[in-house]
């Protein structure tokens, strides 16, 4: 809503400086985004008459035309147009500047002298209108400067309104915040009615009654076609960002903007049999005002006409009965239409007027009348004719009404948290027009019909805070007891473990939920992709069901700007359709590629591999306190490569994926270096074993080392179980200090070295105990997996 | 000068000047070896008249002591040197360098929000998170914004093709907690809420915390204290604060808060009020025995206040080079 304050203050009865106004409506509720100043660009233009215009002798679009100020006459040559004799317009005299900075010098067009220049709207900086030269009302003062006349001396604000204060889309209405908010009481200014002069009436049937509770109509017959919207309003108009286009239009606008109440004018003569008010029928069809053609269906509310639909009901007229410059017979209608009527019809349309601004936050609904009278009152005396009776058509029963709201004082000061005198809260209640009646300790309070937003006690209660300002209110502490947190080990914060991984060289990103359709397809194509009815685009369509997909463009974007090692790790959801809901999950992934160390003069570098990021994850799981209950398997992922892939199980559970990026992948993502990637439900590694002390043997332990030739086919995990299982408790320790393939070892077939670390609690163990554990593993490793030792 | 002062003299001198133990052990036999000098004067006592024996013994005697010691002592001074010299060839230059893996960073939106959590756990707010793919009555219709109601046109939602939507804020993460855990109830809800915007000030996807506090006369004067304090300390320094009326379906009354800038333009950083009746009534707690404030801020917006970041948009562009400023 923007309004300018030359107008504001013919509402209001105290004097405001402009900024001040601005910073009281914002901290008020009513939020001034910007502050405009409106100036006079031009210097020592006036208004001027031309008394006498005759054509260019020597040039043939050209007019020559003695201008009148009132107190000398001047001959002025000019192309405009619309130039001819009695017409009052802008005229800058020699020596007077335009807005461009050019100043008026004599000059001689084609033989003849001109002593200054005859200007357009455009030219006087005022609006873009190059049709010709700007005109004024035959009662306009000769000599007077534009400046002054037009008052161009104005501050305009844009306040961004609040959906619940419907109310302050009108100059009645800020004028009414604005003195509340001074502490001034608001006088309402009664608009005379204006007796009927002529009989003519129009026909007004209502069949959507709850829609439409009100519909005020009004015919006005021989209105000039002659008559020019004065400038005031054009000023007006143009400040409030509205263009004027024919004083029966300029007029509903202005009291549209005026009162908040939208009108609108039909011309009679093209009206057929009488209105009605109804649901659209399906299939039905109407072009607009602005040439749209709009599909009707019956949740659409239409004023129709016997011809059919003749406007959109509270959001923009249709064409067919559109008033013109030429129309001299016009139907007024001021209509109150209920907010769930209109609301989301405009923009089902693509639409957004002034008019369904203002319906769908709802309008006074005791406003109609005034409005028809005040719009009859400005047409009769800016365009003459005669004005037919007021027609009123209505259904009270479906007006909102003004009911009683009962407020409680202890209730206002405990939600305040502070105490108030009951004559302040009295005060701020009739400040904004409310009618207040107490009741012991509290009060029944009546809202005036604008103010249909307030409904419940905490409505009033924000009332009066803002009146009081919420800044003035006070700053007061809670109270309660102290408590104690458990300081839990059972599970560990989040942060514990994205950390770790922060430790470890992985920087975190934050990618988008949706992303492309085809990524995620490529990552998990076995899964029903969860697609966003209306996403932003392509690239942003579907939820992600994995975090790979972002870690991925993320490497890209960032090889591309001359990265070549990159360990990133991102903590979100990943969203999994399952047969009926979507599951959404917690992760924790990471993507690692390049060398794995930072270029070092101190190192032997070599790219990342499978085990580098195994440990890094492992050492996420040295969290749980328990390393029996991870394991890694063998197994195949679409997104990675067959043998450098494990599914990651807790307690048999799977919780996540590492392996390398499947070459195909790595290929259409023009990765050069091979590519790890992991992916971990967070949750499974947050729960934890508490430690709990083991004592440890004080006699020396027995280190003996084995190597081991091996089917490729078994695993390491299988023999170290395999020598646990058989050992008991003497065996403390397995290490594995190499693996080994190649010369001096058949192909197929591996030679794996352990280190075997042998302790007993009780007693230090001999050689000859030594020796009979060792021979029992190796007959079982030998039985069991084919496993040959090396001597 | 006797002939054997005289000879432990030139003794001491050769000792003197050896450079390494090889020499050392040279100049030692040439004089106290088998063959050596003084050895040989010892071994020629005999032939000495027996009343000067004695004291030419003492002599020769004191004098080999006196070698020992010196050889003794160069030894300690070659290998002094020695390990002096190893060393000077072994010199590092300790400006290079360290070797071993570097830590990478955290994201600033994280590190934002974990400063957040801090401050409001002091102030036993817990944290409850929930679904970001949420159904219209926990994210619309719970929290008083019924079908048709303009502020939903205000949330730019995306929905899905089930009919189900991504959140618009963390709201209904209070709505499920108080459902659950009635009143009193006092915790944050930070997470990822989605509006189908985007440009300079807007992405279609951000970061959110919303925080609640219900329980027995709680009121807006304790609401605009726990900001007060929150900015401050969030800010680490004393930040003006203004308070302006807003509206909020689930609000009432509503206010927004704007803190003011070191240019001194008053910035929106926060909404805030006192929870909506019907809100509570939708979760089951008495309004009449409960009241309870909520607020909502957005993370990124408060990391580019705090970072001096201009563009929202680079959160999520993860250049490393951005997120690499934020150690």
């Amino acid at each position: 809503m923007r309004i300018n304050l030359e107008w504001l203050r013919e509402w209001i009865s105290f004097d405001f400086e402009p900024y001040e106004l601005a910073h009281q409506l914002t901290i008020g509720g009513l939020e001034v985004g910007s502050i405009e100043t409106i100036s006079c660009h031009s210097k020592g233009v006036l208004i001027a008459k031309i008394i006498d215009c005759r054509p260019h002798p020597n040039a043939d679009r050209l007019n020559i035309c003695q201008v009148d100020t009132g107190s000398s006459v001047h001959s002025v040559v000019c192309g405009a147009q619309n130039a001819q004799k009695n017409m009052l317009t802008a005229y800058a005299p020699l020596g007077s500047i335009l807005p461009d900075g050019r100043t008026i010098e004599p000059v001689n067009l084609r033989g003849e002298e001109s002593e200054g220049m005859l200007c357009s709207s455009a030219e006087l900086g005022l609006i873009e209108d190059h049709s010709g030269l700007v005109e004024f009302e035959e009662n306009a003062p000769l000599g007077a400067f534009i400046k002054d006349y037009l008052k161009l001396d104005d501050v305009a604000l844009d306040l961004e309104l609040t959906p619940n204060r419907g109310d302050c889309f009108s100059v009645i209405g800020i004028a009414r915040e604005a003195s509340a908010l001074n502490g001034k009481s608001f006088k309402e200014s009664s608009v005379k009615a204006v007796s009927a002069q002529i009989t003519d009436s129009f026909d007004v049937s209502i069949k959507a009654k709850k829609a439409c509770p009100r519909f005020v109509g009004r015919v006005i017959k021989g209105i000039s076609t002659n008559a020019i919207t004065p400038s005031w309003m054009r000023e007006r108009l143009r400040r409030s960002g509205v263009r004027a286009i024919n004083p029966i239009v300029d007029i509903t606008n202005y009291v549209m903007l005026e009162l908040g109440q939208p009108l609108h004018g039909y011309d009679l003569g093209k009206l057929s049999g009488s209105i009605s008010v109804r649901d659209a029928m399906d299939s039905e069809e109407l072009i607009l005002i602005d040439n749209n053609k709009v599909e009707l269906d019956p949740s659409v509310l239409v004023i129709a006409d016997n011809s059919g639909p003749i406007g959109l009901a509270g959001i923009m007229g249709g064409k067919s009965t559109a008033v013109e410059s030429t129309t001299t017979d016009v139907f007024l209608e001021a209509a109150f239409f209920s907010p769930t009527s209109i609301m989301g019809r405009a923009r089902k349309f693509g639409l957004h007027t002034e008019a369904s601004l203002r319906f769908e936050r709802g309008v006074d609904p005791e406003q109609q009348l005034r409005a028809i009278e005040r719009a009859t009152q400005l047409l009769l005396e800016i365009s003459g004719g005669n004005a037919g009776p007021v027609t009123i058509s209505e259904n009270k029963a479906y007006l909102p009404s003004s009911h009683s709201i009962s407020l409680r004082h202890k209730r206002l000061e405990s939600i305040l948290g502070l105490s108030l005198e009951p004559d302040v809260i009295e005060t701020s209640l009739k400040l904004l027009q409310m009618k207040v009646q107490k009741k012991d300790k509290d009060w029944l309070v009546i809202p005036p019909s604008f103010r249909f937003d307030l409904a419940i006690e905490e409505d009033l209660i924000e009332e009066i805070g803002r009146i009081i300002g919420y800044d003035n209110l006070p700053v007061t502490p809670e109270i309660g007891p102290l408590q104690l947190d458990t300081a839990t080990e059972e599970y560990i914060n989040e942060d514990c473990v994205v950390d770790r991984l922060v430790d470890r060289g992985y920087s975190e990103i934050i990618s988008y939920s949706f992303i492309d359709k085809h990524l995620e397809e490529k990552i998990n194509p076995n899964c029903r992709s969860i697609d966003l009815a209306n996403p932003l685009s392509k690239e942003l369509s579907v939820m992600r069901g994995s975090l790979w997909p972002g870690l991925l463009t993320t490497a890209k974007k960032n090889l591309s700007r001359q990265r070549s090692r990159i360990r990133i790790f991102e903590v979100g959801t990943q969203f999994l359709q399952e047969s009926k809901e979507v599951k959404e999950t917690r992760v924790i992934a990471g993507l690692a590629l390049g060398q794995i160390w930072p270029e070092h003069w101190g190192n032997d570098n070599r790219d990342i591999d499978f085990f580098d990021m195994k440990a890094d994850l492992e050492a996420l799981f040295k969290f749980k306190n328990n390393k029996n209950s991870i394991a890694f398997a063998l197994a195949e992922h679409p997104a990675l490569t067959l043998g450098k892939t494990a599914r990651i199980l807790n307690y048999d559970k799977e919780i996540g994926w590492i392996g390398e990026l499947h070459p195909e992948l790595q290929q259409s993502m023009d990765f050069k270096s091979s590519t790890m990637l992991f992916s971990l439900e967070i949750e499974s590694l947050l729960f934890r074993e508490v430690s709990s002390f083991q004592a440890y043997s004080k006699y020396p332990s027995v280190r003996r080392d084995l190597a081991l030739v091996l089917d490729e086919e078994v695993s390491s995990e299988q023999i170290t179980s395999s020598i646990r299982d058989i050992s008991g408790n003497q065996l403390r320790e397995i290490k594995i200090f190499d693996v080994y393939r190649g010369k001096g070892i058949e192909s197929s077939r591996k030679s794996l070295a352990l280190g075997l670390i042998l302790q007993d609690t009780s007693r230090t163990l001999t050689d000859k105990d030594v020796d009979e554990i060792i021979r029992s593993i190796t007959s079982h490793l030998e039985r069991t997996f084919r496993a040959t030792i090396r001597k | 000068m006797s002939s054997v002062a005289e000879l432990l003299k030139q003794a001491q001198n050769e000792v003197a000047i050896t450079a390494d133990p090889h020499e050392l052990d040279d100049v030692r036999v040439k004089y106290l070896g088998k063959k050596g000098s003084i050895t040989s004067l010892l071994k020629s006592l005999g032939k000495l008249p027996a009343n000067k024996r004695a004291q030419a013994g003492k002599e020769i005697n004191t004098a080999k002591d006196s070698l020992i010691e010196s050889i003794q002592a160069q030894q300690l001074k070659i290998s002094a040197n020695e390990i002096a010299n190893k060393l000077a060839l072994n010199k590092i230059d300790i400006t290079l360098s360290g070797r071993g893996p570097d830590s990478g960073n955290l994201h600033p939106i994280t590190q934002t929000l974990r400063r957040i959590k801090k401050i409001f756990a002091l102030a036993n707010f817990e944290v409850r998170i929930g679904p970001e793919i949420e159904d219209d009555y926990h994210n619309f219709t719970a929290l008083n914004i019924p079908e048709d109601h303009p502020a939903r046109a205000m949330h730019d939602t995306f929905y899905l093709n089930s009919g189900s939507l991504l959140r618009t804020h963390t709201s209904p993460v209070q709505i499920r907690a108080m459902q659950k855990e009635g009143a009193p109830i006092r915790l944050i809800a930070p997470g990822r809420v989605y509006r189908c915007d985007s440009d300079l000030t807007h992405t279609p996807m951000f970061t959110q915390v919303e925080g609640l506090a219900v329980g027995d006369n709680v009121s807006f004067a304790n609401l605009k204290f726990i900001l007060y304090e929150f900015v401050s300390h969030f800010f680490e320094r004393e930040v003006e604060l203004r308070f302006r009326p807003a509206y909020f379906p689930f609000t009432e009354p509503s206010a927004e808060v704007d803190i003011r800038s070191d240019s001194g333009d008053w910035l929106e950083i926060l909404g805030c009020g006192m929870v909506h009746p019907n809100v509570l009534r939708n979760v089951g707690i008495d309004p009449e025995k409960y009241t309870g404030y909520a607020f909502g801020m957005g993370v990124d917006r408060l990391a580019m206040l705090r970072y001096g970041v201009d563009d929202l948009r680079i959160f999520f562009e993860n250049d490393l080079r951005f997120i690499e400023q934020f150690s």
